[in-house]
């Protein structure tokens, strides 16, 4: 379990989070959503102890990743994977050694193992592995290299948490559906606990169990789909506003398939 | 923070090995050639002015080994791969790449750091000798062809002093100014922030500092190590 605990947190004397408390059980998926620079990304950031907070505390399975030695933060990110947004493809390394830059990296695998399984991941996130595996990430658009590093992350041999950055922002509908179908799959296969940012409303509701709008440094709301429309919280509101006509068909859709 | 130990990244030590070494190849021999040639013709005529032709073996030898190899070899690599590691490094964390390799659990010091300093460690000090021999050659072609001394005289003379001391230092040195290379070359790269802008900044820094700090710890060295070695010398 993943537990956020008056977390505050700033650059220099900025303070970016304020009071940030919130908890992501097992096998739970969270969309942390919220305007542009208001510290999604940072959020992830400090799971991940690339930073540490100035107060409060952030546990992973009650262990505190920011009081822990380098050699167990690092042992602990092994069970970490990470979709930066803007990707952070190793360039110098080809796609097919970024894809399975885990296994290389963490097991003793054989290497045409590694690279049956690199193949297929590739195949998973809709890209044509024959054709791109040798290339380097800087001969792809940039679609093709969101995919890339969304299929680097989930590559990997025993993952607990899931981060994605915007993992769908820029795709095409297709490439979308790819995606959010394979998060779904690690999440039913696997028992991770995920945490997604994202803008796009829509692969928020199609995943999530969970919604955590962000806005001001603070949390806006915490809790389920439901209390989320219904919300009158300013902040939350004002948030949603641009995206009714998409909740409405979301709406829809649930209430016929149900 | 733990330098060695596993895991230790061998293929991208031999990676950088090849780069450093390799890439460095040409920028060595020509400076040796010309540096050296230059040297032996300027020594030629001043000491011809004293009848003491017959000593440019021994003052090429010493000054090219001592001070000259190691400090033009030094700061050549310093120009060529603080700049290349800086920009590297740079580079990947502006992209953010060097927070992705420590999300995947690996150390960025050990992956990055390690195997450009165990790299240089074993290169510079080889690349320093090849620069010597090749510019101690060149003073071979003045010596016989402009300031006509035979072959032998200047052979002799040079070998007369090679000897405990001189080749100490002349191997002290790089090994240090491999270490100035790589720490401040590695350290402006992690620290380099503000975008593609900052890394060039960084880079320009790196390669300032080293030289810099190349030339200063080679004045030092020499003085200390010449009264720690009297007796060798
Ligand atoms: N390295 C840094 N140094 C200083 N300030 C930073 C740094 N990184 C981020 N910030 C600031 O922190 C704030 C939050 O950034 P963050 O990247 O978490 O936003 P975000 O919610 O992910 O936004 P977006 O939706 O645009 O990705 C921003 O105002 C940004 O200016
Ligand atoms: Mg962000």
């Amino acid at each position: 379990m993943i537990e956020f605990k008056n977390v505050d947190f700033g650059y220099s004397d900025r303070l970016i989070l304020c009071d940030i408390s919130f908890k992501v059980a097992k096998n739970e998926s969270v969309a942390i959503m919220g305007p542009s620079g208001s510290g999604k990304s940072t959020i992830l950031r400090l799971l991940l102890g690339l930073e540490c907070p100035h107060r409060g505390t952030i546990t992973i399975d009650g262990m505190n990743i920011c009081q822990m030695k380098e050699r167990e933060k690092r042992e602990i990110r092994k069970t970490m994977g990470m979709v930066f947004q803007n990707g952070a493809l190793f360039d110098s390394l080809t796609v097919g050694e970024n894809v399975g830059y885990y296994l290389i990296e963490h097991s003793d695998l054989e290497y045409a193992e590694i690279s049956a399984r690199v193949h297929e991941m590739i195949g998973f996130v809709g890209l044509n592995a024959d054709e791109i595996i040798d290339k380097l990430p800087d001969e792809l658009s940039g679609g093709m290299q969101r995919r890339v590093a969304i299929a680097r992350a989930l590559l990997s041999t025993n993952p607990k948490v899931m981060m994605y950055d915007e993992p769908t922002t820029g795709l095409d509908p297709e490439s979308t559906k790819n995606i959010l179908q394979l998060m779904q799959k690690l999440k039913k296969e696997r028992e991770v606990s995920s945490l997604m940012v994202t803008h796009q409303i829509a692969d928020a509701v199609s995943i999530a169990d969970k919604f955590i709008v962000i806005s001001g440094g603070e949390i806006a709301y915490d809790g389920k789909l439901d209390g989320l429309i219904r919300s009158k919280d300013e902040r939350v509101v004002t948030f949603l506003t641009p995206f009714i006509e998409s909740l409405a068909e979301v709406n829809r859709e649930q209430f016929t398939s149900d | 923070m733990a330098f060695f130990g596993r895991p230790f990244y061998w293929s991208e030590t031999l990676e950088q090995m090849y780069m450093i070494g390799i890439g460095s190849l040409y920028l060595i021999v020509l400076t040796g050639i010309f540096a050296g040639q230059g040297f032996a013709l300027a020594f030629s005529v001043e000491l011809a002015d004293f009848g003491a032709k017959n000593y440019l073996g021994r003052i090429m030898a010493i000054s090219i080994i001592r001070e000259l190899g190691p400090v033009l070899a030094g700061l050549m690599i310093a120009a060529r791969v603080a700049a290349g590691i800086t920009a590297e490094i740079g580079a990947m964390k502006s992209t953010d790449q060097i927070d992705a390799m420590v999300a995947f659990g690996i150390d960025p010091i050990r992956k990055l750091v390690v195997p450009r300093l165990l790299a240089l460690i074993i290169m510079v000090p080889a690349l320093t000798i090849l620069c010597d021999a090749i510019a101690i050659f060149g003073g071979y072609i003045i010596a016989v062809f402009i300031a006509h001394i035979t072959a032998t005289t200047y052979w002799s003379a040079v070998k007369e002093r090679l000897i405990f001391g001189n080749l100490f230092i002349g191997i002290f040195k790089p090994i240090v100014f491999s270490f100035v290379i790589g720490f401040i070359s590695t350290y402006f790269g992690f620290s380099s922030e503000g975008g593609t802008k900052g890394v060039g900044r960084a880079t320009t820094s790196s390669v300032v500092v080293t030289s810099i700090t190349i030339l200063v710890v080679n004045f030092f060295i020499t003085k200390v190590v010449f009264s720690l070695l009297k007796g060798w010398l």
